[in-house]
């Protein structure tokens, strides 16, 4: 999912154009710190559908991925430091790290566009037609 | 031109002046009956395949940059089939049996080597899962033989078998399994498909799908569109991106893997052997020169290359089962971009889209498949039917719950 840049301002470390290469990561937390200390999740794009939502919605959200060439949003977890979840946004063409987010004011900040938008972000196009 | 002997003898006294191009270099028709979207080994055997069993030859293969220029020159060349489930190794099967006739079909030396290949195992849990795998390998007709940790010794004797913290205890030994020049692969199978008419076009991207009430009917491409009946992707690493262009999301992510060459040295290791308490395996090329590598960087990338962090650890795996290798130097090292699927299995099949037909998710195995990948997606693209040894590789599995998970790892596309 593309989030709009509002979503991501909270506590944003540095700010696109300040690229800095993936090596140093800045935790929220704790600082500048060595990529070595973060075990790394996956997309943060998807988001897991309502508890009563149709099977369709869960297979997108566990399996089906944008995969995109170009800036995403990443879990990471700071695994040898605060042991806080965080998002990290990161070109994967040129692996430039661009903001780092906790992981909570990240997910707090996606559900308030959630409740003030129409279209986002329960509208990911999902893969359509039965198949034999 | 056929090569042989005898022309190698012939062209030596005419001060080699007269060998020819291996293929053409065709301008782009305005329509093929098949199009495949990637030059890689996959594609190319592919177009082999659709002309060589399905006298399908109005076929082009197009390439964004130069034939082979993506993972298929890019790997470490290991050729196996030792796969536990019933998805995956009779597929991979046929892909060895493949592989042992592929240098007198293609009439090319792949320098097909079966050196055999040692998996190590460290552990009482480790061996009983590698007898499992073995006898679902025999299972299938393959071979598998478990050694002991002395059977080990005798082949590969400098491995640090006292290893404190990971003594190997044994091995898992697929003798039929071993190296291929994976170069030559690819170069074989253009030259075989070119010989039989089809159209191998270079410098020639795909920058969209031209879809029509559900039913493809060509390629967008950095040389105007080209129409054709039926449309194959072949596109490994950037599979997601040209299948985004059909309108369709698939179970894919894109990760960097990283392979390393040392300096060459004598005859040192005769087989392929993986390490068991780390993902790692080595061998040794004609040349000398140990090839190696380990596991994923564990991010979506694209770029091609990696991180030192990664190859830090490569070292540390290759020092911790052949210390012998610890001052041996390394020359060179790269990066591909894996089709990292979710279950870590491929995906050969159909598409929502009528005609659109798709070959992805090859993690990172999918040299090894480079033979029987051409010649069940040709026979899909042919037919319109998947071919028996890839039923369970559909597209849709994840949607009904009948991954293909070979390590258990579940949807976590990185740890595949």
């Amino acid at each position: 999912m593309r989030l709009t840049k509002r979503a991501t301002a909270p506590r944003r470390t540095c700010t696109k154009g300040e690229e800095r290469i993936a090596s140093l990561i800045t935790c929220p937390h704790c600082g500048l710190r060595p990529k070595e200390e973060f075990t790394i999740r996956g997309d943060a794009g998807p988001v897991r559908p309502a508890a009563g939502a149709p099977a369709q919605d869960f297979f997108a959200y566990v399996y089906l991925r944008d995969n995109v060439r170009g800036v995403m949003h990443e879990h990471w977890q700071h695994t040898g430091g605060c042991r806080r979840w965080l998002v990290v946004e990161r070109d994967t063409a040129t692996h430039a790290v661009y903001s780092v987010t906790d992981a909570a004011l990240f997910t707090r900040a996606r559900a308030k566009i959630a409740r003030t938008s129409t279209e986002l972000p329960a509208a990911r196009p999902t893969r359509k037609g039965g198949r034999t | 031109m056929k090569y042989s002997a005898f022309s190698i003898f012939r062209q030596a006294l005419s001060g080699n002046r007269g060998w020819k191009p291996a293929w053409r270099e065709p301008e782009p028709k305005s329509h093929y009956d098949a199009i495949i979207v990637g030059g890689g080994g996959h594609g190319l055997a592919t177009a082999y395949y659709l002309a060589r069993n399905h006298g399908l030859t109005n076929v082009a293969v197009l390439e964004k940059g130069y034939l082979g220029s993506g993972n298929v020159g890019r790997n470490t060349t290991i050729v196996r089939a030792n796969y536990l489930l019933k998805g995956n190794e009779p597929f991979y099967s046929h892909s060895l049996k493949l592989w042992e006739g592929l240098e007198q079909e293609l009439n090319f030396n792949a320098m097909m080597s079966q050196r055999g290949v040692i998996n190590l195992y460290h552990s009482d849990g480790q061996r009983d899962a590698y007898a499992r795998r073995g006898n679902a390998m025999r299972l299938q007709g393959e071979d598998a033989e478990l050694l002991t940790r002395e059977e080990v010794r005798a082949m590969v004797p400098f491995l640090d078998f006292d290893n404190a913290r990971f003594p190997i205890r044994g091995g898992l030994l697929q003798r039929r399994g071993g190296t291929a020049r994976h170069d030559g692969v690819a170069w074989g199978y253009a030259r075989g498909a070119d010989s039989r008419g089809v159209d191998l076009i270079q410098n020639c991207e795909v920058t969209g799908i031209r879809i029509e009430k559900g039913v493809v009917k060509g390629v967008e491409t950095s040389r105007g569109f080209i129409a054709c009946n039926r449309l194959g992707l072949a596109a490994a690493g950037n599979s997601s991106r040209v299948a985004a262009m059909a309108g369709l999301r698939l179970p894919i992510e894109s990760q960097v893997l990283q392979a390393f060459v040392s300096e060459g040295i004598k005859p040192f290791i005769d087989q392929v052997v993986t390490f068991g308490a780390d993902l790692f395996y080595m061998s040794q090329s004609d040349k000398g020169g140990l090839v190696f590598g380990g596991s994923l960087d564990m991010y979506n990338s694209y770029a091609q290359r990696g991180n030192l962090a990664t190859v830090e650890s490569v070292m540390e795996a290759a020092c911790s089962m052949v210390p012998a290798v610890s001052r041996v130097k390394v020359l060179r090292s790269w990066g591909g971009v894996m089709d990292m699927s979710m279950d870590g299995s491929p995906i050969i099949d159909r598409t929502p889209i009528q005609n659109l037909y798709i070959n992805c998710g090859w993690c990172y195995g999918g040299f090894k498949a480079t033979p029987a990948s051409g010649w069940c997606f040709a026979h899909l693209i042919a037919t319109g039917a998947p071919h028996p040894l890839t039923v369970e590789m559909r597209l849709d599995r994840f949607e009904r719950g009948y991954a293909i998970d070979e390590t258990g790892h579940g949807a976590q596309a990185n740890l595949h």
